[in-house]
């Protein structure tokens, strides 16, 4: 009973630090996407034919988040697969985004372009950046 | 009475079969009169001019050669069943391609003709086939290999060729890079001092034609400072090697207090080149601006978007707007365009991606009337309609792509599509 009540009040504790309701969220990594994502992503997430990876249903946006955000804070150099095609483009880190702002770009792409998945938060962000593991 | 008319029946039909027989080997090696589909291939083309699809399906359809019979090899940039090079016939005349053979175990995008020699490049190398009387290669499993051991990157890696008239062949190396950057397309990341890469990319390099087995110490860096090439050719007027360049990305994500999306999207030209020994076009150091006309210093060696770049560089014969990707250039030395267009250069222009947010631009094939090598008049863009849609917005919207030229021995114009793989042929019609 004393295990319930502490959980319930860890709960309302964390709901009043996270400030940003989903919409905000994604509001917000909309706006940040038009800025860092857009001129080789494409408004559509679809990328371009051997350069630039689509983000539509892909493993890499869908699958292990820490790679994701890996991937978002470092950058990708290598050539990747995806349906058969090859993309080949480097992409840039982008590790001057906050964490906050890289949890909000990410919840964006993940809930667009035909994609729904859970939202990304800038703890997990923040964890991704300070470990020293891949 | 009956011996006696069946014998002369039986001659008659001799007759008649011989006649056909060299009627028909008389025409097997005649070019397919041109004749437009009904609805153009669905392009777009100035008053008297059509179009046929004349083969389709073939997967990534590069560079694109005709042979002295109206036959086609295409360059694949990825093999298809395993073999990268397609060689197609028009045996029954119709004007569409239905005979089909492959060879060459190797993706690429350049292939050429000449002097008796079929050539065709990987990304790190080219080889070359020797060909009969007709154009058709005597052994395809069984190349020379006369180029090796070319820089290939994950950018620009293609290798374009073209050989002139002495026996020597040009070929591009991209540089491997945006502009040569610490961090490749990162944020106001510097370039590389004294940007390394030149030694072995970003510049056209010449090779013997006939020579086997070589490498950069064999070769020559016929011209420098040209970040990545597709389109190029020779023009026979004043025997000059023209070259197209894919222009720079990225002004506005990597230099976003420099430059906003619509100037990113905007700016450099894509540069037509004319190229004389010794040539530096500039890159990484400067960029050509559309706005201002001249070779401006790059953000990422100190420029502000106003500074002017280094004299030393030469200046593009033609300015194209940004970033709609030129994939071929081709001289018109045929006989079938009005007089206009000849001597002209067409130029295939794959279409663009780094104007997002703006619309893409691009996706055509554009004409620049030229005499005696210079270019005598405005750019116009001459076929157009191969994306399919009013305005691009996206890339992969696009349903055709151009990205190969070629001129058949009667003087109509081959365009490819890499999208669909549709090879598109383009003549006069109005008499």
């Amino acid at each position: 009973m004393i295990g319930f009540l502490s959980n319930s009040n860890a709960q309302i504790k964390k709901k009043t630090i996270v400030a940003k309701t989903p919409t905000n969220q994604l509001a917000k990594g909309k706006i940040l996407y038009a800025k860092h994502c857009v001129v080789c992503h494409q408004a559509d997430g679809g990328g371009v034919m051997g350069l630039n990876p689509p983000l539509i249903k892909t493993d890499y946006v869908l699958g292990d988040q820490k790679r994701l955000i890996n991937i978002i804070l470092k950058g990708l150099d290598k050539e990747i697969e995806i349906e058969g095609e090859t993309y080949a483009n480097p992409m840039p880190g982008l590790s001057h985004l906050s964490d906050q702002e890289v949890a909000d770009v990410l919840s964006y792409i993940r809930n667009n372009f035909g994609n729904k998945a859970s939202l990304i938060s800038p703890a997990q962000v923040k964890v991704i950046r300070a470990s020293k593991l891949k | 009475m009956r011996k006696k008319t069946i014998i002369p029946l039986f001659i008659a039909c001799l007759v008649i079969v011989g006649i056909s027989f060299s009627f028909m080997n008389k025409h097997e090696n005649d070019v397919t009169p041109f004749k437009p589909d009904a609805d153009n291939a669905g392009l777009k083309l100035p008053v008297g001019f059509g179009a046929n699809k004349v083969a389709d399906n073939l997967g990534k359809a590069r560079h694109i050669v005709i042979t002295k019979d109206g036959s086609i090899y295409i360059k694949l940039m990825k093999v298809v069943d395993g073999k990268g090079i397609l060689f197609l016939q028009d045996k029954d005349k119709d004007g569409k391609y239905e005979v089909q053979t492959a060879f060459c175990n190797y993706g690429g995008t350049g292939i050429t003709i000449k002097n008796g020699y079929l050539y065709a490049s990987s990304d790190k190398e080219v080889f070359r086939y020797k060909l009969d009387d007709k154009e058709q290669v005597i052994d395809p499993a069984n190349p020379e290999k006369i180029i090796t051991g070319l820089l290939a990157g994950r950018q620009h890696q293609t290798k374009s060729i073209l050989l002139d008239n002495e026996d020597n062949i040009y070929v591009n190396i991209g540089a491997p890079t945006n502009s040569c950057q610490e961090n490749d397309r990162g944020l106001e990341s510097k370039g590389k001092v004294g940007c390394p890469i030149l030694d072995s990319a970003g510049g056209i390099w010449q090779f013997k034609a006939n020579k086997l087995n070589q490498s950069y110490a064999d070769g020559l860096r016929y011209a420098t400072g040209i970040r990545n090439v597709m389109g190029l050719d020779w023009n026979t007027q004043n025997n000059t090697l023209f070259v197209m360049q894919h222009g720079r990305d990225n002004l506005n994500s990597s230099w976003p207090k420099l430059f906003n999306t619509k100037q990113s999207a905007e700016i450099p030209a894509e540069a037509m080149y004319m190229i004389k020994k010794g040539d530096n076009a500039g890159w990484p150091y400067v960029y050509y601006d559309t706005y201002q006309n001249k070779n401006i210093l790059a953000p990422e060696y100190g420029g502000d978007g106003k500074k002017e770049g280094s004299k030393e560089f030469i200046n593009p014969v033609v300015a194209f707007p940004a970033h709609m990707a030129p994939n071929a250039l081709l001289f018109y030395t045929g006989n079938m365009f009005p007089e206009r267009y000849k001597q002209g250069a067409f130029v295939a222009f794959h279409g663009s991606w780094n104007r997002a947010p703006e619309k893409q631009a691009g996706y055509f094939v554009a004409f620049v009337p030229f005499k005696d090598g210079k270019p005598a008049g405005k750019w116009e863009v001459f076929a157009d309609g191969f994306s399919g849609l009013d305005e691009v917005m996206v890339p992969r919207e696009a349903v055709h792509r151009p990205c190969g030229l070629a001129q058949g021995p009667d003087g109509s114009l081959y365009v490819t599509d890499d999208v669909k793989g549709t090879v598109y042929r383009i003549g006069y019609v109005k008499k």
